[in-house]
């Protein structure tokens, strides 16, 4: 026990000591606002991912790496409108760092940028587990991305006066990228306007409304509830009034359901990144819209 | 920047309105008619001048680049969509009840330890267990307090816990004030609800009544690494277990953990955690019917450790959880067995251990499976065991008390969970069985729990 406290101390002592680091830590609650933040920041930063796309961002429990590092952060990104509800409040109260805490200035909330959809007019638990902020899956449309960058890149000058310079310049080449991304994507996009589909979680709304596609169902029958076999087979009854061109999920997610619509209503199931790093080829924000488009219009070919 | 200018507008409509109503009721005399010809003269020049320099002001902001939308254009639900809680404060309601069958019906005495108040079984049957109704909140910018009431099915309501804890304190340092769980070992911060099996370990039921709660103060202190480091300490009343009875006016009991911890590899988690609690006893009644008094020390340390993983640490459709947690404890001093009544009394010296090990698997979304096994030994010395008395019973270090538990539970969502279990529970003297069976719900109402780990 003294040798620990010995130790504790020492350690203490080590971190008052220690020259203060150059690079701004940032605690980015989902892989998409890592992403944008190393856009961003650049050298200044040093960008730690809370969650991978592999990993269902609504299930993350406060782990001891993520209060380590959470304790350390000179801010945090998240998603917010309560997206992180299960698991952000713990680390706040286990992390011990006034500065990041929701409510202060190191605590930075994507959603507050973007115009949310489906704001629930009731809130029901028998609705499922639904967000009374509305959809927090914001990420999935470009256009989210745009009006997160500027605030985020606010927030970065902010926080950081010191390189606020270097923030806006890396925002304003960043922006020039992106709007000529997106147009890129506008046109490659055309293709998919008013394609049906079914999605295993109601993740993809704002790439809908971007695409202008429709989602005639979903596979879980209330958000956050799993799909059971005889939701499927109320979709697949759906889907012969209703047909849809493909079924999609995300990475993160079980793909046994999706294979299962795919097989009996004979259309295809696309694995989608749902963020950044979530299949090959997704190792940045443009790669994720890359990719995202390829997998739906090879889907629209009929390729499955 | 418009309103001062609108409200003076606003303002001036509205007090020139009654001019003109005037005008229709009562017949004005010329004074007064060129007294608001004069008014309305000036109100026009003050108007003019305001028009002048808005129309100034329009075309310097103009001339400026436009500021981008998005950093304006602030929806109203996000502004409080910031303290990330849709309620204030954030009230839940937890439901839970069981149903039970027991072989054997024997007191649940077990051998080598005196037990605390209510770690007695489940109740036979159908039953209601305690309700519990938290509520939490930021207090200010500096403070977040929670309160867990317990509500016991025939009535009363209980303290669980009821703590403000800092939010605002440098250099990863904490404290926490009030009644709370005791940070030490793995399982014992855990609210019932949460543990994945219907009933405490048996180290648990045994050497902390199931669960440490008091009421005092709590350091606690992160170190800046990437490898999770946490100390801290407890300096509490002392009134529960296996502290407690007569003069409480010091503090009692203290309690120390060091917790380790970090991630595995793609998708595993771990931490380890050394703790020790030291409480003071001063005639200490136990739960049995008659009782028997302690007078005396306590030493507990933990070695506790718990491993998840889960494939890419996405624990949505599969994961696993293992934990185990070693128990030793040294007490001395004395006890008095019936103390209002015959009163029998020897010293004591007692050197117990225990430890339980279990492994829940989520083998599909909503549905996990799980099994444990617990196991205790003591080692006491008693210089007056009378017999037929406790003191015989916490003479007798002949029998490993041990169970072996296996469950299965269902959760529609976040919200709901149901459990069957079996236990074998060998925990009475000579290693008596009592295969037990239970169901039981637990339903969560109202705000979103926190994760656990």
């Amino acid at each position: 026990m003294k040798k620990i406290f010995a130790l504790s101390i020492a350690l203490m002592a080590s971190s008052f000591t220690l020259p203060a680091q150059a690079a701004l830590k940032v605690f980015a609650c989902e892989p998409e606002w890592a992403a944008l933040s190393k856009e961003l920041g650049g050298a200044n930063v040093d960008v730690y991912a809370a969650t991978t796309a592999l990993q269902d961002v609504h299930k993350i429990q406060p782990r001891p790496s993520l209060i380590a590092k959470y304790r350390q952060a000179d801010l945090v990104v998240c998603t917010g409108a309560e997206l992180e509800v299960g698991w952000l409040p713990p680390l706040a109260e286990k992390g011990n760092n006034p500065k990041v805490n929701p409510g202060t200035p190191g605590y930075f909330e994507a959603s507050r940028f973007i115009s949310m959809m489906e704001v629930p007019s009731r809130l029901d638990r028998s609705d499922g587990d639904v967000h009374a902020y509305g959809n927090p899956h914001v990420q999935t449309a470009p256009d989210s991305i745009a009006a997160v960058a500027k605030g985020l890149a606010d927030k970065f000058a902010e926080v950081d006066a010191a390189h606020a310079a270097d923030y806006k310049s890396r925002y304003q080449q960043f922006n020039t990228k992106w709007t000529a991304a997106m147009q890129k994507w506008a046109i490659k996009g055309k293709p998919l306007n008013g394609t049906a589909v079914v999605s295993s979680h109601k993740g993809w709304s704002y790439m809908y409304r971007w695409l202008g596609m429709q989602e005639v169902a979903t596979l879980e029958p209330k958000p956050g509830i799993p799909p059971s076999a005889a939701h499927l087979e109320d979709v697949l009854a759906t889907l012969k009034a209703k047909p849809a061109k493909m079924v999609v999920f995300a990475a993160y997610q079980d793909r046994r359901p999706a294979d299962w619509l795919s097989e009996h209503a004979n259309i295809p199931a696309v694995e989608l990144p749902f963020s950044v790093g979530g299949v090959a080829g997704t190792d940045d924000l443009f790669g994720l819209f890359d990719v995202t488009l390829d997998r739906l219009l090879a889907a629209l070919q009929g390729k499955k | 920047m418009f309103k001062p200018t609108l409200v003076a507008l606003g303002v001036a409509a509205m007090l020139s309105a009654p001019a003109y109503a005037a005008d229709n009721s009562t017949p004005p005399s010329s004074k007064d008619l060129e007294q608001i010809r004069q008014e309305m003269q000036q109100l026009k020049q003050s108007y003019e001048q305001r028009l002048q320099s808005l129309e100034q002001r329009l075309q310097a902001a103009e001339a400026a680049p436009p500021p981008a939308p998005v950093a304006d254009a602030t929806p109203p639900a996000a502004a409080s969509a910031q303290s990330g809680n849709a309620f204030n404060p954030k009230i839940s309601l937890i439901m839970n009840g069981t149903y039970a069958h027991f072989s054997n019906n024997t007191p649940a005495v077990v051998p080598g330890y005196l037990l605390g108040d209510e770690t007695g079984f489940t109740e036979a049957g159908l039953s209601l267990g305690e309700t519990e109704l938290a509520i939490e909140a930021n207090v200010d910018d500096k403070f977040h307090g929670w309160a867990a009431l317990s509500v016991a099915p025939e009535g009363g309501i209980g303290v669980e816990e009821a703590y403000i804890n800092t939010l605002a304190l440098p250099a990863g340092f904490a404290v926490k004030m009030g009644r709370f769980f005791s940070d030490i070992g793995y399982q014992n911060h855990q609210h019932a609800h949460a543990w994945d099996f219907v009933d405490a370990p048996l180290v648990y039921r045994t050497m902390l009544g199931n669960q440490l709660g008091d009421d005092g103060v709590q350091v606690r202190w992160i170190a800046p690494t990437d490898l999770l480091l946490e100390l801290g300490s407890e300096l509490t009343r002392g009134d529960a277990f296996p502290s407690g009875g007569d003069n409480r006016s010091n503090i009692k009991a203290w309690t120390a953990f060091a917790h380790l911890g970090g991630d595995a590899g793609e998708g595993g988690s771990w931490r380890v955690g050394l703790s020790h609690l030291r409480g003071n006893a001063e005639n200490r009644a136990d739960s049995a019917d008659i009782t028997t008094n302690f007078t005396g020390r306590s030493n507990l340390t933990i070695l506790d450790t718990v491993y998840k993983w889960a494939p890419q640490g996405n624990p949505s459709v599969t994961n696993f959880v293992a934990q185990a947690e070693f128990f030793y404890r040294k007490e001395n001093g004395s006890l008095v067995y019936d103390p209002d009544g015959s009163a029998n009394s020897s010293n004591y010296n007692g050197n117990q251990r225990g430890f339980y090990v279990q492994g829940v698997y989520q083998f599909m979304p909503r549905w996990r499976a799980g099994v444990r096994y617990d196991w205790l030994s003591a080692d006491n010395t008693l210089d007056n065991p009378v017999a037929g008395t406790s003191l015989e019973t916490m003479a007798d270090n002949s029998g490993h008390p041990q169970r072996y538990s296996a469950m299965v539970d269902f959760s529609n969502s976040e919200f709901s969970r149901f459990r069957l279990q079996f236990s074998r529970d060998q925990s009475r003297p000579n290693q008596d069985v009592d295969n037990q069976v239970f169901l039981q719900y637990i339903f969560s109402l109202g705000s979103h729990p926190a994760h656990q780990f």
